[in-house]
């Protein structure tokens, strides 16, 4: 069930992406931000926490994600710290996958060299 | 005197210079394509041994040159200009090669109609009595211009159906008076053509208007029908463009349909996930130069209409909201026996 709920919820996501650049003729860049966006304003809602509690990773894994753990952590520290929280919740809340996310760039840079597409 | 101005924007060329040599280069891709045949080389690898892509292009850019002028026998001593263009920022293919070649050069950007503009202008210098050879050269590279115009190869972005290929090669031609070869004796310079398309997935529609423009121009000018040549292609308007200006010529009272192809659509196969076409600099260079001219040297075709399409895009322009201009360039190539 854990499965096919996470199926679901990442595939419906993933769709809609779809759909907004094929549609709305939108280049990637912009659906990106869209939807780190879409993330947040469902977090401050509260819900993507609970699309989280029915999807699992087929709601952590895609992009929205990112918006709802900003919004998460700067809640979290607003709570704690006052106004500071707000500039600083965001970042502490995403330092893990961001510095994996430059880590791994390097590393990947490092060990490989980028690969053309034109070799048919 | 302008006496060699033919209508409104042709020029005729009284002493019309031959082609003597041209050379056509390749990626891999390109090399498993239908026209694999009829390039001088197919390269094994898009990198060329060298250490970047943009190192690879200038490399195929001076190997195509080479090879042109090995062809047509001549030193780089002998040519008196060198015309050239990419598609790189400050056309730095054309510029490294022009460094080597240590001859007068001209640097040219049409975007991908830069080698009809190049035989355009290269035949002018000749006809009018400013040199005796020219050297033609312009190449493109998927990778290069990938990364330029849109996304880091690596991102691995979606391509839509609408989005063109860039042609990885390298073209060059020889042009000289008085030379063995096919002729140029017409050329109409186009104008910039802009019908407000801004999808930068889509550069067939941008070129489209652009391209029935110039044809249309082309054969008012000469009083020429379509059926006067053997060949009317188009630089890179693909599977898109093409129908279009197919469709606004026959509105204007031109049906090409019998002679009208694309180099974009002919040099890959559908099945070589190109979506609308090949594109680029070398795409019509390495079409005529290897496949096009081979065929009016082989008697198949008598004369041919080239008409390099340029889309005007620049990714800084695009974000600040513009359109897409277009522009194309028609030459008119004809075997030496065509013409008294």
């Amino acid at each position: 069930m854990d499965y096919a709920m996470a199926f679901l919820v990442g595939g419906v996501i993933c769709a809609l992406a779809q759909v907004v650049m094929d549609v709305g003729k939108i280049l990637p860049a912009y659906v990106m931000v869209l939807f780190v966006c879409l993330g947040a304003v469902a977090s401050g809602f509260g819900l993507y926490g609970w699309l989280i509690q029915v999807g699992n990773a087929g709601a952590t894994i895609p992009l929205p994600n990112f918006g709802h753990a900003l919004v998460a952590g700067i809640l979290e520290d607003a709570a704690q710290k006052g106004w500071l929280g707000l500039l600083s919740g965001g970042l502490r809340a995403t330092a893990m996958p961001l510095t994996m996310a430059i880590m791994a760039g390097y590393l990947f840079a490092l060990l490989f060299s980028a690969h053309g597409k034109g070799n048919g | 005197m302008a006496q060699k101005r033919l209508g409104k924007e042709t020029v005729f060329l009284a002493n019309p210079p031959a082609i003597v040599a041209t050379a056509a280069i390749v990626g891999p891709m390109e090399g498993k394509g239908p026209l694999a045949e009829y390039f001088d080389v197919v390269e094994e690898d898009t990198l060329l041994g060298e250490k970047t892509w943009e190192k690879a292009e200038i490399k195929m850019l001076q190997e195509a040159t080479d090879l042109a002028l090995k062809k047509a026998e001549l030193k780089t001593g002998d040519i008196d200009f060198f015309l050239a263009g990419d598609l790189l920022n400050q056309i730095i293919a054309a510029n490294f090669v022009a460094r080597k070649i240590s001859r007068p050069y001209l640097g040219l950007y049409g975007a991908c109609s830069t080698m009809a503009e190049a035989l355009g202008l290269g035949a002018m210098l000749i006809d009018g009595g400013f040199a005796r050879q020219v050297l033609i050269g312009t190449s493109s590279h998927h990778d290069t211009a990938e990364r330029q115009f849109r996304y880091p190869t690596e991102f691995g972005v979606q391509r839509p159906p609408t989005s063109t290929w860039t042609v990885t090669g390298a073209g060059a031609v020889v042009l000289a008076e008085g030379g063995h070869g096919p002729l140029v004796t017409h050329v109409t310079i186009g104008k910039v053509v802009d019908m407000d398309q801004k999808d930068p997935n889509d550069m067939g529609s941008a070129m489209a208007p652009a391209a029935a423009e110039t044809i249309w121009q082309h054969l008012q000018d000469t009083g020429r029908r379509p059926s006067d040549y053997d060949l009317i292609v188009t630089g890179d308007l693909g599977r898109v463009g093409k129908p279009i200006t197919d469709v606004l010529l026959k509105k204007a009272g031109y049906d090409l349909t019998p002679v009208y192809n694309d180099c974009g659509i002919m040099i890959y196969d559908t099945n070589q996930d190109a979506h609308s076409g090949g594109s680029g600099t070398a795409c019509s260079a390495v079409v005529f130069g290897g496949y096009i001219l081979r065929q009016i040297l082989s008697g198949r075709y008598r004369r041919v209409l080239l008409v390099g399409t340029g889309a005007l895009y620049s990714p800084t322009s695009a974000q600040q909201g513009e359109s897409i201009p277009g522009i194309a360039h028609a030459v008119a190539v004809e075997a030496a026996d065509v013409v008294d």
